[in-house]
Parts: structure tokens; sequence; C-alpha cells
């Protein structure tokens, strides 16, 4: 008898590859950049100056926005906006799409993300406090600016997309929804082509830092490139990072139609609630979405060869996700590493598990596993077997990526990607 | 002040509100959105930036009045040389 979480017998379900990555990461503006930085140990992490907390350490992308836009658009657009007009465009060239001949009608473009609107919001209530909380100060651009679709909005008028284009809000899990949500798009035939991922715009409102401060979840240390530590003893929060990562994906038949470069199939996926409490996770239903996405995927924990992990770097977080990967993975999976790739960028939100996906996939070509840097002193309650820590491991095969991440309100997913064999 | 400094508070506040566009050549009889990439968002932004920066108020029933550099500088002279006595 199938298990409550596998697929419906009688699914006839197309094969979904990817075919394109745009993205931009605080140590990487391209697939290659961020790759190679992963794999030389080189952090992203720096001192940004937030309103009314000062200097905090974030995550902060160097991207060239006008590579893309005018500098009305970016003026006029958020930066979440921004961010995801680069990654898609970056994506579509990425993939060898002809944007003359693109099939605007038939593109969804799903966009995940933790939170949208707070920057701008922000930005108002303090424009305004300069002239006495005044709300005929407020901007007419607020509206529009904070819909929560604004940033698959903003991409679709870029790129003259007409087909579905909206955001997916699933706090940090959301990068992952992206994917999965649009594999399932097309897998419905609902489009042809999808433009789809997570983006993050967090580190510019000061909200998110307070929230985590707050909650004594936020991470300190007199060196940024140390401060994001997941695993390490010596952790104490999370670093806040801004990111975005877009991919192209469609089905198989109409990627070796055209001729197309082809990363990784999509094999499996899992997604499901805690229901257990508002912050804190809940190992037991991480182990469950994780073998949901295995049984999806029609493998077994011991064919998973690179296991991403969520971790954050929080004290509780991190143990939590260790044990749940643990009851998965823990005994008679000798070929299967875990990694963190937060360790490098911090927490990206809402563009967490696209990004992390990405800085993973290369590993279907040349065999290396990037580590988790920054452990000094690995915490004895995060020692799993295949943990690789500080240097790049290097694989006797890498046919399988699986991807968690975790979000708030007990938001669980986990994708897992395969290589491409015709 | 004088109808050239209002035209210049305008073609500041279009640097501003549209940097892409080349204002060295705008001609002040013609409406501004005949020769400028500039939308309805825009002209709200121009409002709100004489409010901001000057204290000035234009009622939605005389937004035609900034039409172009021309009818700016007529509608707001009054309008800057009142604030002007006033201070």
């Amino acid at each position: 008898m199938a298990s409550d979480f596998h697929p419906k017998p009688h699914m006839n379900l197309a094969r979904i590859v990817i075919t394109g990555v745009g993205l931009t990461a605080p140590n990487g503006n391209s697939l290659q950049e961020f790759r190679a930085n992963l794999l030389a140990g080189k952090a992203g992490i720096e001192w940004l100056d937030v309103r009314y907390m000062g200097r905090l350490l974030a995550g902060v992308c160097h991207y060239d926005p006008l590579k893309y836009q005018t500098r009305k658009e970016v003026r006029v657009g958020t930066r979440a906006g921004s961010i995801s007009i680069w990654c898609a465009r970056e994506a579509l060239a990425d993939g060898g799409f002809d944007m003359a001949s693109l099939p605007r009608s038939r593109t969804g473009i799903y966009i995940g993300c933790t939170e949208h609107g707070n920057v701008e919001t922000e930005n108002e209530i303090y424009a305004i406090s300069k002239f006495n909380y005044d709300t005929k100060y407020w901007s007419h651009y607020h509206n529009p600016r904070t819909v929560a679709n604004n940033p698959a909005g903003e991409t679709s008028l870029s790129l003259g997309v007409t087909g579905p284009a909206y955001t997916i809000g699933a706090a940090c899990a959301a990068g992952n929804l992206g994917l999965i949500h649009a594999s399932q798009m097309l897998r419905l035939g609902e489009v042809d082509l999808a433009i789809c991922g997570g983006v993050s715009e967090s580190i510019h409102t000061f909200g998110i830092f307070a929230g985590f401060k707050s909650q004594g979840a936020l991470a300190v240390n007199d060196v940024p490139a140390k401060a994001s530590r997941p695993f390490d003893r010596a952790r104490n929060g999370i670093v806040v990072s801004e990111g975005g990562c877009l991919y192209t994906l469609e089905r198989l038949d109409d990627a070796l139609a055209r001729g197309a470069r082809i990363y990784a199939e999509i094999a499996g996926y899992g997604v499901n609630s805690d229901a257990s409490d508002y912050v804190l996770p809940n190992p037991t239903r991480q182990a469950e979405c994780v073998r949901k996405s295995i049984e999806h995927a029609g493998l077994k924990p011991a064919d998973i060869h690179i296991v991403n992990t969520h971790a954050t770097a929080t004290t509780l977080g991190d143990i939590q996700e260790c044990e749940a990967i643990r009851s998965v993975f823990g005994q008679g999976c000798p070929e299967t590493f875990i990694n963190n790739t937060k360790s490098f960028i911090g927490h990206c939100m809402g563009a967490a598990g696209a990004l992390e996906l990405a800085g993973n996939l290369p590993s279907f070509d040349d065999l290396v596993v990037h580590p988790t840097i920054n452990v000094d002193d690995l915490d004895p309650a995060c020692a799993l077997p295949g943990l690789v820590l500080n240097t790049p491991a290097r694989a006797g095969r890498v046919d399988t990526i699986l991807n968690n991440s975790f979000g708030m309100l007990g938001i669980n997913s986990t994708l897992i990607v395969k290589r491409f064999v015709a | 002040m004088t109808n050239e400094y209002c035209k210049k508070v305008i073609l500041d506040i279009i640097a501003d509100i549209a940097p892409d566009e080349d204002l060295s050549n705008v001609k002040p009889d013609v409406r501004l959105r005949d020769q400028l990439q500039l939308d309805s968002m825009d002209f709200l932004d121009i409002v709100m930036e004489l409010r901001k920066r000057h204290g000035i108020e234009v009622p939605e029933a005389d937004y035609t009045r900034l039409a172009s550099l021309d009818s700016c500088a007529e509608y707001l002279t009054p309008k800057f040389n009142a604030l002007a006595a006033k201070s």
C-alpha cells in the first residue's frame, strides 16, 4: 500500500529539467563565480549600516542593476524586483533563449519570497517622520512596491511576459517552492517555460535584524567572514543576507527540441507543515518532508549523494535539522555527503533554497562537494556522518542532490535534483 | 522669484525622477510628456517633490497647469512669490 506521500499512481508525469541559471549571491554574480568561491572557501559577509541599529553583519549583493534596468526603473521599483530582473535575464541568457522569440504568453514566473513590502513600508514611515508623520507625504509608489507579487510583476514588465507571474510566500522555504511550483505548472501544461526560484531584499529592512536580535538569533562576530557558522559550537545566530536565484525550467521534450544544455532533472520533492510552533522547527516533520521527497523521487536515502542543509546557525535549529537528517541518513548511506551553503553567504531568506541548490549543481560535473566552512569546533550534536567540513570533498559519484529549506510557521520543503540521463 | 527659477526647480525635480532623460534641450513651450518619457506617476512625483522641497501644494484640479515648462513657470511663480512674501 502506498504511503501518505506517494504520488497518485495514475499520474503520467512529464520530465522537468533545469536549463538556465541566473543568480546574485553575496559572494558571486554568476554560477561560475559563486561556485568558485564556494570551493575556495570564500565567504561574502560584510558590515552594513542598518537604520536605527548601526553596523551589523549582512550578506550584500554587488550585481550591476543597470545592466538590465534603466536608472528610472531602479528608482521606481524595489530591490527585490531588481534582483528578480537580474536573475531572470541572466537565467534566460544562460539558457540560450532568444529574447525576440521568447514564448511570452506561455511563460510563467514563479518567485519565492520570505516577505515583501517591509522595506518600502519602513522607508515611507521614516520619510514621513521628517514631516511630522503627515501622510500627504506618503509615496504614491507604495502600493505597487509593496504588493506581494511585486518581484514577479516587475520581472514580467521587464521581459514582456504575459503568462502567469506571481510570488510564493513560504518563509525561508520559498526558494525551493518556486521550483516545485514551476515543475507542477509545467506538468499541468499551464506553461511551456518557467522562470522560477527565490529572491530576498531583506537586508534593507531593519525589522528583520531587530526581530532576530530580539529572538537572540542574530549572529555577532568581529570577523565578518567567520560570522555564519552552522554546526560550530560557537555559532550564535543568523547572518541576514539578500540574494536571488532564478532558473529556467522546461519539459524535457521542449528542452531537447531546442538543443538546450541541461543542468539537472527535477527528481522529486516534498512539502509539509509542522503545525506545532510559530518559530521552533520540528525535526519529526522535517524528517517526514525529506522522506516524502525521496519517495516522490522513487529513491532510497542511500541513493542521495549530497544533502544541502538548511541550517542557519541557530543553536537549536541546527541540532533539530541534524536530528532529522540523522534519522533518514544516519545509517547505511556511505555515499551521502552533507554540506551547508549559508556558512558562506548567510541566510538569503526567500532566495536561500534556490541559491543553495545552484551552489551544488556543478557537483554533477566536477564531483566535488563544497564544504561547510567556519566549523572550528564541531558541535557533537551536529556531527553527522558525511558532513563536509571546511575543505571540499571529492565524491566517488554525484547523481543526486537533496536540498532542504525550512521556514517559520513550520513550512518545510525538500527538493531533489538528479543528473540528467537521456 | 522668476519664471526661469521655476523652470529650474521643475528641471531639477525631473532630473531626479527621470534620471535617464537628457534635459539639455527641453523646449519650454512643448508639453513635457511630448518630449520626455514621463507618465502619470512621474507627474505625481513632481507634485510630491514640490510639496516636500518647497512647500508648494498643487491641487489635483491644477495638474494640467504643469504640462510644459512655460505653463509650470506661469502657474508656480506666483505661488513661490506668495511663499516668499510670508517668510
